[in-house]
C-alpha cells in the first residue's frame, strides 16, 4: 500500500509503540514489577493522549498550513462530554445507595433531584441544566463526545473558511473561540459546574472494587490503541492524492484553486476531521487526569500545542508525536518540582518558575535554528537531506512550509 | 464541438481599483481551438483581463460568457470556473515545490474534485499513463520523482504547462510563459503551446514581440483597459494607433 511505502517511519512507529505499551504493562503495578507507579503509568496514557492531539494539530497546521490556536476548546469539549457522564452515573450509584436505607423507596424524581443537588451544589443550584439531558446514557455522551467538538468546528470553519480568512487572522479567531468557550464555562451558571468543572472522573461507575492499579493501565492501553489509529488515519491521508493536495493549500492556496479544487471544502474537512479527533483525545485523556476545568481550555493551551508540534518537527506525523510526548514529560519533570533547583549563589533558580522560560527559548531556537524539530534529527540518520533551494518559503502563503522544513 | 462558435465571449466588461480604470469597456470573442496573442504595454489590463476571467476578480459590469450553453462566469468561484474548462497559467512559475513532479502532475490530472473523492483516490492506470504522457510531451520524463522545486526555472514553467494541460482545459490563459528563459527554452515553450492549442483555445499574454511572432496567430492589443487593435501581428504593427502606443513614447 502506498501508505506504507510513503511512510517508512509508519511500521517503526508501530513496533516502538507496541514495545513501550508492553514495557510500561511488565512493569505496572497491577500486571507488573511494580516499577512504574500508578501515577506515572496515568502520566505517560495522558502523554499518549497529548501526541494524538498534536498529530492532529499536525494535520491541520503541518500539512493543511492552518494555525489554529483553538484545538484544544475541542479536546476540553470532548473531556467535558465524557465526563458529565461519568459524574452522573456515579453519583447516582452513591444516591441510590444512601436512599436504598430510607423508609420509603425513593422515586425517580427524588433521585434526580438528589443526584442534582449532589452535582450542582457547589455552584448553588440543583436543577439539571438542558445540556445534561443525556448524561445519564453512556452511548449518547459517547455521540456526544464526537458530535458536540464536531459540529462546533464545522460550523466555525465554514464561517471561517467561506469568508477566506486566513494566516494570522484565522489563527486570532480561533484563539477568541477558545477564549470564549472558556470564559463561558469559568460561569456557574454554564450548566457545567463553572470553575470547580468536573471532578472524580478517575472513578469509573460501577468499578469501585477495581483498583486504579487495574483502571490506570486499562486507560493507557486505550490510549496507546486510539494513538495507533490516529496515526494510521493520519498517515492515509496525506500519504495519498488528499495530501498532495492539503500540501499544495499550506504552500499556495490560490493556485489550487485554479486547479479546480475547492479549497475551502478540504480546509473544512480537515478542520472537522481534526477537531473530532482531539476530541476523542480529550475523552480518553480526563479520566486519566480525573477532573476537568474551564482553564484547561484557556488559550494558552492551544498555543502550547502549536509548540509541541513545532518543537517535534511540524509537516511529518513522528514529529508532533515525539514533540507532545517529549515537551509534556520534560515539563511534568521541571514542573513537578522533581527537578533539582540549581543554587547561583547570588539567586537561586527554581524550575518551577523558569520552565516556561526555557521552553519558550528552546521554541524560539527551534524555530529559528532547528525549523525541522527534533524529527529532523531522523534525517542526520537517514541520510534524507534537504535540496538546497535558498532558504524561502516554499510558497507564498503564510503557513507554507520554509525550505529548511520541506523533506527530500 | 463545433469549430465556429465562440467559446468564450467577453462583452462590456469594466473594473477599476480606487477610482483607476483598469479594465474599460472591454469586449471580444475567443473560438474554440483558436491561439490568440494578447499584448499591450504595462498597465494596458492584460492581467486583469486574466482574473476577471478565472474569478479572480469580480468586474463592475459586464458578462463574461462561456461555452456553447454561454454560462455568465461572474459570480462564480475561481475552481468552479477552473472546473468549468479554464486553465491558468501564472506569469511567475507556480507549482508545489514541496512535492515531486509526478505529484504535481497527478494533482492536476482530470478527475473528481470532491474532498471525498480524493480522499479515496488511487491512481488508475488511465491516470498513470496520462501523466506519463504529459512528462514526455514537456520534456520532464526522466524527472518525475524530483521535487519540483529542484526544477531550473524553464522547467518549472513546463511543469505549470503540463499542469493545466492536465487539467484538460478548453481555454489555456498563459501569462508571460517565456519570461526568463533561454532561446532553447522559448523554442520548447512555443511548440507545446502550439499543439495545444491544435485541441483547444490558447490565449497568450506577453509582452515579447519575438515570441508573440513565433506563434504566429491573430493578435489582440490592449491599450488602457480595451481593445485597441486585432488581427495578424504584422496588421497590428502597422496601425498608427499601436505605433504611438507602443513606440511613440
Amino acid at each position: 500500500m502506498t501508505m506504507f511505502k510513503k511512510n517508512p517511519s509508519l511500521m517503526v512507529f508501530i513496533g516502538l509503540l507496541a514495545i513501550f505499551t508492553l514495557a510500561v504493562t511488565f512493569m505496572s503495578e497491577a500486571y507488573g514489577t511494580g516499577a512504574l507507579s500508578t501515577s506515572f503509568v496515568k502520566t505517560l496514557g495522558k502523554t499518549l493522549c497529548l501526541a494524538l492531539v498534536a498529530i492532529a494539530m499536525d494535520l491541520v497546521w503541518g500539512y493543511t498550513g492552518i494555525l489554529s490556536l483553538g484545538h484544544f476548546a475541542f479536546f476540553g469539549l470532548g473531556g467535558y462530554m465524557i465526563g458529565m457522564w461519568l459524574m452522573y452515573a456515579r453519583t447516582e450509584i452513591i444516591v441510590v445507595e444512601s436512599m436504598a436505607n430510607a423508609a420509603l423507596p425513593p422515586t425517580p424524581s427524588e433521585i434526580s433531584d438528589a443526584i442534582g443537588t449532589q452535582i450542582f451544589g457547589v455552584v448553588g443550584s440543583s436543577d439539571f441544566p438542558l445540556i445534561w439531558t443525556f448524561a445519564h446514557s453512556f452511548w449518547a455522551q459517547i455521540a456526544l463526545v464526537v458530535l458536540v467538538p464536531g459540529l462546533l468546528a464545522l460550523v466555525f470553519g465554514w464561517l471561517a473558511f467561506r469568508s477566506r480568512v486566513t494566516g494570522v487572522y484565522l489563527s486570532i479567531l480561533t484563539q477568541a473561540m477558545t477564549l470564549a468557550l472558556s470564559l463561558y464555562l469559568f460561569q456557574n451558571d454554564s450548566g457545567l459546574r463553572g470553575n470547580n468543572g468536573l471532578s472524580g472522573l478517575q472513578n469509573l461507575p460501577g468499578a469501585d472494587a477495581i483498583s486504579q492499579d487495574n483502571i490506570s493501565i486499562w486507560f493507557f492501553w486505550a490510549s496507546a490503541f486510539a494513538l495507533l489509529l490516529t496515526y494510521l488515519i493520519a498517515a492515509f491521508i496525506v500519504s495519498g492524492k488528499f495530501g498532495s493536495v492539503i500540501r499544495g493549500i499550506r504552500d499556495d492556496e490560490a493556485r489550487v484553486r485554479f486547479l479546480g479544487y475547492s479549497v475551502e471544502g478540504f480546509k473544512l474537512f480537515i478542520f472537522t476531521l481534526t477537531a473530532v479527533i482531539a476530541a476523542i483525545g480529550g475523552a480518553l485523556y480526563y479520566p486519566q487526569a480525573g477532573i476537568i476545568n474551564p482553564a484547561e481550555i484557556a488559550p494558552i493551551a492551544s498555543i502550547y500545542l502549536a509548540v509541541w508540534v513545532a518543537i517535534g518537527g511540524r509537516g511529518r506525523i513522528y514529529g508532533a508525536a515525539i514533540g507532545a510526548g517529549f515537551v509534556s514529560l520534560v515539563s511534568t519533570y521541571f514542573t513537578g518540582g522533581q527537578a533539582p533547583d540549581i543554587n547561583l549563589g547570588f539567586y537561586t533558580i527554581k524550575w518551577v518558575d523558569w520552565w516556561l522560560v526555557l521552553l519558550g527559548l528552546s521554541f524560539v531556537l527551534v524555530t529559528l535554528f532547528a525549523p525541522k524539530g527534533i524529527g529532523g534529527l531522523f534525517d542526520l540518520i537517514t541520510h534524507r537531506m534537504s535540496p538546497n533551494r535558498h532558504g524561502l518559503p516554499l510558497g507564498p502563503d503564510k503557513g507554507s512550509l520554509r525550505e529548511e522544513e520541506a523533506e527530500k | 464541438m463545433s469549430n465556429t462558435g465562440t467559446l468564450l465571449e467577453v462583452s462590456g466588461i469594466s473594473v477599476s481599483f480606487d477610482g483607476f480604470k483598469a479594465i474599460n469597456n472591454l469586449s471580444f470573442e475567443i473560438g474554440p481551438a483558436e491561439m490568440r496573442a494578447i499584448i499591450g504595454p504595462n498597465g494596458a489590463g492584460k492581467t486583469t483581463f486574466m482574473d476577471i476571467v478565472t474569478g479572480k476578480t469580480k468586474p463592475d459590469e459586464g458578462k463574461v460568457l462561456w461555452g456553447e450553453l454561454s454560462r455568465n462566469l461572474i459570480g462564480m468561484n475561481e475552481a468552479k470556473i477552473a472546473r468549468a474548462g479554464i486553465g491558468r497559467k501564472f506569469q511567475r512559475p507556480t507549482v508545489f515545490e514541496d512535492q515531486t513532479v509526478f505529484e504535481n502532475l497527478l494533482m492536476a490530472v482530470k478527475n473528481d474534485r470532491n474532498p471525498l473523492k480524493v480522499l479515496f483516490f488511487r491512481p488508475k492506470f488511465k491516470d498513470l499513463a496520462k501523466v506519463e504522457e504529459l512528462a514526455s510531451e514537456i520534456g520532464l520524463s526522466d524527472q518525475l520523482e524530483r521535487k519540483s522545486g529542484e526544477l531550473s526555472h524553464g522547467q518549472k514553467q513546463w511543469l505549470e504547462i503540463g499542469m493545466l494541460l492536465a487539467q484538460d482545459p478548453k481555454l489555456l490563459l498563459v501569462d508571460e510563459p517565456a519570461a526568463g528563459m533561454t532561446l532553447g527554452e522559448r523554442e520548447h515553450t512555443t511548440d507545446i503551446l502550439k499543439e495545444a492549442a491544435k485541441t483547444r483555445a490558447v490565449v497568450v499574454v506577453e509582452h515579447d514581440m519575438e515570441f508573440v511572432r513565433r506563434l504566429d496567430c491573430k493578435v489582440t492589443v490592449l491599450h488602457e483597459g480595451s481593445v485597441l487593435a486585432e488581427g495578424s501581428l504584422d496588421h497590428v504593427t502597422q496601425n498608427q494607433d499601436v505605433i504611438d502606443v507602443y513606440l511613440g513614447r
